[in-house]
């Protein structure tokens, strides 16, 4: 069964209800659970346990512990083109806004490369504006073969692709796929993607079972928090971690829980995430599926990331950029506002100071290419 | 010499005809801060480290973390991040081009959320490993056919898990694992699940040959003082299953009870 045909069969008023009715006998159940479930993840998003934050956190920090450590793996998105076919109407990089187009050669590819493995990160974040006609499935064969010998692990994080398409890109030497659906709830995402390819909801909800099926190592999906209803968001997206883990149990897979923090647009047709609902959020992700990753987003400040390690973060961003070539020069638009602005050094000596092992090499796409 | 030196001589863990002083085998993640490695391992007194290859930056040895490891330690790289035989013999020739020697632990697993091993591709490996001159350590789910399977082919010792990996939950397998001592000819290693020094002393207690642990030394607060913790639990677990235990009995016995009268 694909994914779109479990959650179009899932009883979603039956969890609604759950997580309304919810009341502190069943989260301390749900708490009290050596294997968590579906439901008590729906419980530990309800109001009921807003007032277990502090139990929820130390299990959390224990669970942690007990799966990764004190590991904290660092990586570094390289942002190669921001040309978009899409209207997506929260982002500064849609086909709408008239910024600066631009997209790197090989050659800027190799300055850009350097410049971010002088910094000492071995894993590398490739990512490109949504557009098929300008960074053709050939454009990205041709820059992942530029950037896979300086980095020992690659990930990528661009238009869906066909399932061939996720073949012949593992075979370049990338190993991990980050995909978000931005939004799950159907309608939200018709009204939030006008037009353009990205119109298309059921192909991109599809998109990390085709790269599984290509023998993708990890996978990191999420939500863009703020676009829908914040528990619906949560919940579908640990539907599909659930599903991802049962139909591929080799895949490493992590979530990433990044708030929507629009730039150029002028957009408001959102709910922020507060900063209380966002803990609790992570928290059940993190005592509902204790094997995942989690990744934080240089989008928070330095502080709330550093509060959150503890709670179950295994990855972080350093040194970013999110404009096109932002790491040799200076002059192109960001996709969205960064509040951490660390460099990989300061990021590393922070985590060692907070007790944390700074890990810059934690795969070699060479073991297995 | 001194005869209880003799005696210590005598008891050496042998692996493939190497004569090992520790029964002790740490591993080398998970540290905050890998600069206490050596004093971990002089603690710890082991011969054996392993190091998890997929954290190994050749390109850059000068941050590796083989540099934390002294000299004259045997490396026992393992196959973290193998998911089939084929990615573990790969991941294995390419330890030993890169100089870490013959050793290798065998680990495929390919369930992220239970890390349980999967015996039929361990021994697919581990057939052609031993095949190429390796010595080869597979780490399984406590199985009598897998062990059985595992002796033919060519592996140099058996590695059962006592509880799934860095749960620390101690010997949860344990009469599984005692199936092992009792039938296989190869020496036990028990490998994950060891929280605590008793969980050492209780599985050397039971006749295995060495236990293999990382997460409970690492993440203490103090690693080297949990490692001579270890020490000490192992060699006591050692010196006890070699004296042999007094009979267990769950109510009180008087000394002599039916012959006391011919006092």
């Amino acid at each position: 069964m694909t994914f779109a045909a479990e959650l179009d069969g899932f009883d979603f008023s039956a969890m609604a209800r759950r997580i309304a009715s919810a009341d502190a006998s069943a989260v301390e159940r749900a708490l009290n659970r050596p294997h968590r479930t579906i439901d008590d993840f729906a419980v530990l998003l309800s109001k009921a346990a807003e007032g277990y934050l502090e139990p929820m956190a130390q299990q959390a920090r224990a669970l942690t512990r007990s799966h990764f450590g004190n590991a904290v793996v660092l990586f570094t998105p390289l942002y190669i083109s921001n040309y978009c076919d899409n209207g997506c109407r929260y982002c500064s990089f849609a086909c709408q806004h008239q910024i600066g187009r631009h997209q790197l050669g090989p050659r800027e590819i190799e300055r850009e490369c350097e410049s971010i493995s002088a910094s000492g990160i071995r894993h590398i974040l490739v990512l490109t504006g949504e557009s098929r006609t300008h960074s053709t499935p050939d454009y990205l064969a041709e820059s992942i073969s530029v950037i896979a010998p300086h980095f020992s692990s690659v990930a990528i994080e661009v238009y869906p692709l066909q399932e061939q398409e996720y073949g012949r890109l593992i075979g370049l030497g990338v190993d991990a796929l980050t995909l978000y659906q931005e939004v799950y709830d159907k309608e939200r995402y018709r009204v939030l993607h006008p037009f353009g390819p990205k119109k298309d909801y059921l192909f991109r909800l599809e998109t990390p079972e085709r790269a599984c099926r290509q023998n993708i190592r990890a996978l990191t999906i999420g939500a863009l928090l703020g676009l829908g209803d914040v528990h619906y968001e949560a919940l579908c997206t640990a539907l599909h971690l659930s599903y991802l883990h049962r139909n591929f149990p080799a895949v490493e897979l992590s979530v990433s829980l990044p708030r929507l923090r629009p730039l150029v647009a002028t957009f408001d047709d959102c709910t922020p995430v507060g900063d209380r609902a966002f803990v609790q959020i992570l928290l059940a992700f993190r005592l509902v599926f204790p094997h995942i990753g989690i990744t934080i987003s240089t989008r928070e400040s330095q502080q709330f990331r550093d509060n959150l390690l503890p709670l179950g973060v295994t990855k972080m961003s350093a040194g970013v950029s999110t404009a096109v070539g932002g790491h040799s020069s200076e002059d192109s638009v960001a996709q969205f506002e960064i509040d951490d602005t660390r460099s990989v050094e300061q990021v590393s000596s922070d985590l060692q100071r907070l007790g944390y092992q700074p890990v810059l090499h934690d795969w070699n796409h060479r073991l297995t290419a | 010499l001194e005869e209880d030196e003799v005696v210590e001589m005598q008891d050496r863990l042998v692996i493939k005809g190497v004569s090992l002083s520790s029964r002790l085998i740490t591993g080398s993640g998970k540290y905050r801060d890998e600069s206490i490695i050596p004093a971990v391992l002089e603690a710890a007194g082991c011969d054996i480290i392993t190091v998890a290859l997929r954290r190994v930056d050749f390109d850059r040895p000068q941050q590796s973390i083989l540099n934390h490891i002294p000299q004259g330690k045997i490396l026992l790289p393992n196959t973290s991040g193998a998911r089939t035989a084929a990615e573990a013999i790969r991941i294995a020739r390419m330890a030993r081009e890169a100089g870490c020697g013959e050793w290798i632990k065998i680990e495929v697993i390919n369930d992220q959320r239970y890390l349980l091993p999967d015996n039929a591709e361990t021994v697919i490996a581990t057939q052609t490993l031993a095949a190429e001159g390796f010595i080869v350590l597979p780490y399984i789910s406590p199985d009598l056919p897998t062990a059985r399977r595992l002796v033919d082919a060519g592996a140099a010792a058996v590695m059962p898990l006592g509880a799934p990996i860095g749960s620390n939950r101690g010997l949860i397998t344990r009469e599984l694992i005692e199936i092992l001592i009792a039938e296989i000819e190869l020496p036990i290693i028990v490998d994950a699940g060891i929280g605590k020094p008793s969980h050492a002393a209780q599985a050397m207690e039971m006749g295995a040959a060495a236990v293999l642990l990382n997460t409970a030394i690492a993440s203490s607060p103090e690693p080297v003082m949990m490692a001579r913790a270890f020490k000490q639990a192992v060699e006591a677990g050692r010196l006890a299953w070699r004296a042999g235990m007094g009979a267990v009995s769950t109510t009180a016995q008087p000394s002599s009870p039916l012959t006391g009268f011919l006092e």
